[in-house]
């Protein structure tokens, strides 16, 4: 009686179920949680070793596929497993170019994952600078803020990249300023609904009542606490930039030729894919398709960790 | 005594938490018999509430293991099948939660819920079915009840809507009703009229009742017999009144020696603090004396003059003002250094508003609030500033009020920092200095909110607050959450405080047992006003105003000797919404005795 007994053994008892996780930060926690389940641990996996690989293309690629002069159009359309005249093997064959597939994907794992994370970072800051600021002034700052977002949600995200991209033209700052236009939305969308549940907890009026500047309440006590969904979003939406540019690549108006990403080396390969040169396409399809089920396992089991209503 | 009507020996439930099976209740017996109400007592995470669980079999079979024997009307409750615990639950055996608010079906109509069950469990047409809903609802003293059959639960107050839960816990008769802190959520005048209705409903129906709550107050108003839990065990088993009069389990001392006791501050003028029991020996300790910290002679450190708080209720798409709760009307009070106010009430009096008001996290309408000589409602951004340093606020849910992912020291030294009230080098020190005077160790510094109990969540709170040296503390509910022993802590801390740094405290509370211990003034406030304020001693020992009567008898007291009959009444608190046309009368007070005023009805 003499302290306050911290009545470890109830289930009822917050403290009882946090007691698992003491001294550690919620970072490291989720960290660990994240590592210990199974599907999240194949996504990091996966998603670790194709961010590798792409980093260190210039290295692994037995061919710079930019460099025309290591080209030769005699080498077009090999199938996996072709030797060239000059000896070098084609993993996964060629494409129609003479250009080494698997030396090309690893250079369009580079822009992909370029695109995709850095229009990625560049919404979540704004939108959830905005959604913030929209939670946290309310009124007609709000109110006209979050109609803005409502028209954006309202339309498909292709088109409203498409018409950026009609008046913006080719190129890779082109198509990451268009992809940060489609998606801030989400952000802004997102870190207001949980910025207004936590500005009416008391830790806020707290902070207020010890006059702390309105810069500090907002960064350094409302923001971290909407993190946990905000990463969710960025997450998944990270991989839906990545297939956005590669859709819009695919239709021939996001990158241009001399830079091709994954979607430009599918839609290449689609035009040869009644012909029986399934690789063309399909190779580069299969890096897409596992760097997108990557990260969705990541953000799957994020989901999942960072839900305040989950058991235990 | 006839056979029990449930015999409960040797339970044990364990639960599996990560992969471990842990021990929540441990080897507790008890019996009940017919006709007679036995109380469970004890803290928050005593394995009070898992015993109910465990007698109902609600637990679910994954992760809860029973061990044990649960003997119901010949049969253990342990060994039957869910299909035939089904029949027992509802039919035999009764249930009432903690939360009415939550435990009807918002979306199906009062009348529906309760027939629902008869035709279920007792076989009946609807039209039989409807009859005796309505006979149900009259017994449990609903008026109305007949018009009232066709209603959905939220035009309903929490207490008519534990009404209506007793009324479907009692829809088929049962032998023993387990009540689950079925009055923690509601109002004290509230609390009186349901635990009235529980004991008469117990009389004309015969049965039996198992009740589980955390207050003492209410063991002593309803049970004949008690059992008090501590850390998953039964530590003491006997009649109430043994309980409360001979108690031999340490532990049991300790509880009972935190529980204030209304009327027991009579003849007394200064606070007092708790005395603290020796868990091993369960001798009480002697407490000092608090030391008269009250500073007449110079101004009010706060002064407010007819404050007035008002939100619109606007509806539809224009925003059209609709109706306006009136949460403050017209208070006014000032506070001197070293004194306690308290500002007591129901839910929705505006005894919160007020102190939010105070400190600006909510704007009055009109009126002057003053601290230190500074208006605080027409102050600029920097000069509130500088008044907020006077004023601080410690609040109701230490689960809440702490940033959950900053580490406590960085919380306290955040205020520190920021307006630079000591060198970048200094400020661990000074972090280290608030918590040991607030009795925790400086090395808690670099942990979690989420690694800290409750009540050592609400002294980083205090320390926190301490930390701009405030002159006065404004605490909103701040004990409120907290259990008993704890709560006794805490509040010995704040008279500690106040004794050391001659802080006052505006304390906002609606437990009048707790106020009636900690404060020198009390301000008793009703649908927005203040209806009575005075010296703790007049206002506890000759209340004038019927509010504050009424607020008196229904504080239930830790003390079976004392057990009052009372009629049932079905008063409502009531609200203080109005139409947006609504004038507030203009109120006025006499003054009964040296600085005791009362309003003018």
């Amino acid at each position: 009686m003499s302290n306050d007994a911290n009545p470890g053994n109830s289930v009822h008892s917050r403290d009882g179920a946090d007691a698992e996780r003491a001294s550690r930060s919620p970072f490291r926690a989720t960290l660990g949680a994240l590592l210990r389940d199974r599907l999240a641990l194949t996504g990091i996996i996966i998603v670790t070793l194709l961010v590798l690989a792409a980093l260190f293309a210039p290295l692994i690629a037995p061919q710079n596929p930019y460099d025309l002069a290591q080209l030769d159009i005699m080498d077009n359309r090999l199938p996996p497993g072709s030797e060239s005249m000059s000896g070098l093997y084609y993993l996964i064959g060629t494409d129609d170019q003479g250009r080494d597939l698997f030396s090309a994907i690893l250079y369009g794992l580079r822009t992909s994952i370029i695109v995709g994370i850095s229009s990625a970072a560049i919404a979540l800051v704004i939108g959830a600078s905005l959604g913030l600021l929209s939670a946290y002034a309310g009124g007609k700052t709000d109110a006209i803020l979050m109609r803005i977002v409502d028209i954006q949600l309202s339309f498909p995200a292709i088109l409203i990249a498409l018409i950026f991209l009609a008046i913006l033209g080719q190129g890779v700052d082109k198509i990451i300023l268009a992809l940060v236009i489609t998606q801030w939305a989400y952000y802004a969308r997102t870190i207001r609904g949980s910025a207004l549940v936590e500005r009416r907890r008391s830790y806020v009026d707290a902070a207020r009542s010890m006059a702390l500047p309105d810069r500090s309440i907002l960064f350094r006590h409302i923001l971290p606490n909407c993190l946990p969904p905000l990463i969710v979003v960025a997450t998944m939406r990270v991989a839906y930039a990545i297939m956005l540019e590669a859709t819009l690549s695919f239709l021939g108006i996001g990158l241009p030729v001399t830079e091709p990403s994954l979607g430009l080396l599918i839609s290449n390969g689609f035009e040869y894919l009644l012909s029986g040169d399934y690789w063309i396409s399909f190779f580069p399809g299969l890096a897409l398709l596992l760097l997108i089920v990557g990260i969705n396992l990541i953000g799957d089991a994020l989901r999942d960790i960072l839900n305040p209503r989950r058991e235990g | 005594m006839t056979s029990p009507v449930l015999s409960v020996s040797n339970l044990n439930t364990s639960f599996l938490v990560d992969g471990k099976w842990m021990d929540v209740v441990r080897d507790v017996s008890f019996d009940i018999g017919a006709k007679e109400t036995v109380a469970v007592v004890g803290e928050s995470g005593s394995g009070k509430s898992v015993t109910a669980l465990s007698i109902m079999r609600l637990l679910s079979e994954n992760n809860a293991r029973l061990k044990g024997e649960i003997n119901f009307g010949g049969q253990n409750l342990l060994d039957i099948s869910q299909q035939d615990m089904q029949k027992v639950r509802g039919n035999r055996i009764g249930m009432i939660f903690q939360e009415p608010m939550t435990s009807l079906n918002p979306v199906l109509k009062i009348g529906k819920q309760i027939t629902e069950v008869l035709v279920r469990h007792r076989g009946m047409t609807q039209a039989t079915a409807r009859a005796e809903a309505i006979r149900l609802l009259d017994k449990v003293r609903i008026p109305a009840a007949r018009s009232r059959l066709d209603e959905y639960p939220l035009s309903f107050s929490g207490g008519m809507r534990q009404r209506v839960v007793i009324a479907i816990a009692l829809a088929c008769s049962p032998q023993l009703l387990i009540a689950d802190e079925p009055t923690t959520a509601l109002d004290v005048t509230i609390q009186a009229q349901i635990l009235e209705l529980i004991k008469v409903l117990q009389e004309e129906e015969g049965m039996s009742v198992l009740f589980i709550t955390h207050d003492m107050g209410v063991v002593a108003e309803i049970s004949d017999r008690t059992v008090v839990m501590y850390r998953g065990e039964a530590v003491e088993t006997g009649t109430t009144q043994e309980i409360f009069q001979h108690a031999k389990h340490p532990y049991t001392r300790a509880l009972l020696s935190a529980v204030p006791k209304l009327g027991s501050m009579a003849g007394t003028v200064q606070p007092k603090r708790f005395p603290i029991v020796d868990m091993k020996t369960g001798e009480a300790a002697s407490v000092a004396d608090t030391a008269d910290t009250v500073e007449h002679d110079k101004t009010p450190i706060l002064e407010v003059k007819n404050l007035v708080t008002r939100f619109d209720i606007k509806s539809g798409f224009f925003g059209r003002v609709s109706g306006r709760v009136h949460a403050v009307e017209n208070v006014s009070f000032d506070l001197r250094e070293g004194e306690t106010l308290s500002l007591v009430g129901e839910s929705g009096c505006g005894k919160s508003t007020t102190g939010r008001s105070i400190m600006r996290l909510t704007e009055a309408k009109s009126g002057s609030i003053t601290v230190g000589g500074k208006d605080v409602r027409h102050a600029g951004k920097s000069s509130l500033l500088d008044i907020r340093k006077h004023m601080q606020m410690i609040f109701q849910d230490p689960f809440e009020s702490l940033n959950p992912r900053m580490r406590v020291g960085e919380a306290i030294a955040e205020p520190i920092v920021t307006h630079g009230l000591a060198a970048r080098g200094e400020v661990r020190k000074r972090v280290a200095d608030l918590l040991t005077r607030v009795g925790l160790s400086p090395s808690m510094a670099d942990r979690f909110p989420h690694e800290f109990s409750g009540g050592q969540r609400q002294r980083v709170c205090i320390a926190r607050a301490l930390a701009l040296e405030p002159r006065f503390i404004v605490a909103d509910e701040s004990v409120s959450a907290l259990d008993v022993s704890v709560k006794a802590q805490v509040i010995n801390l704040m008279l500690d405080l106040q004794e050391r740094f001659k802080l006052a405290y505006l304390f906002i509370s609606h437990d009048m047992a707790v106020v009636e211990r900690i404060s020198h003034r009390v301000a008793v406030m009703y649908l927005g006003e203040i209806v009575e304020i005075g010296s703790r001693a007049s206002v506890f020992e000759n209340p004038q105003h019927p509010y504050t009567k009424k607020l008196m008898e229904a504080v239930p007291v830790p003390d079976p000797a004392r057990r009052q009959i009372r009629r049932i009444s079905n008063d409502e608190i009531r609200s203080p919404v109005r139409a947006p046309d609504f004038v507030a009368p203009v109120r006025k007070y006499d003054e009964v005795s040296a600085g005791h005023f009362v309003q003018v009805q």
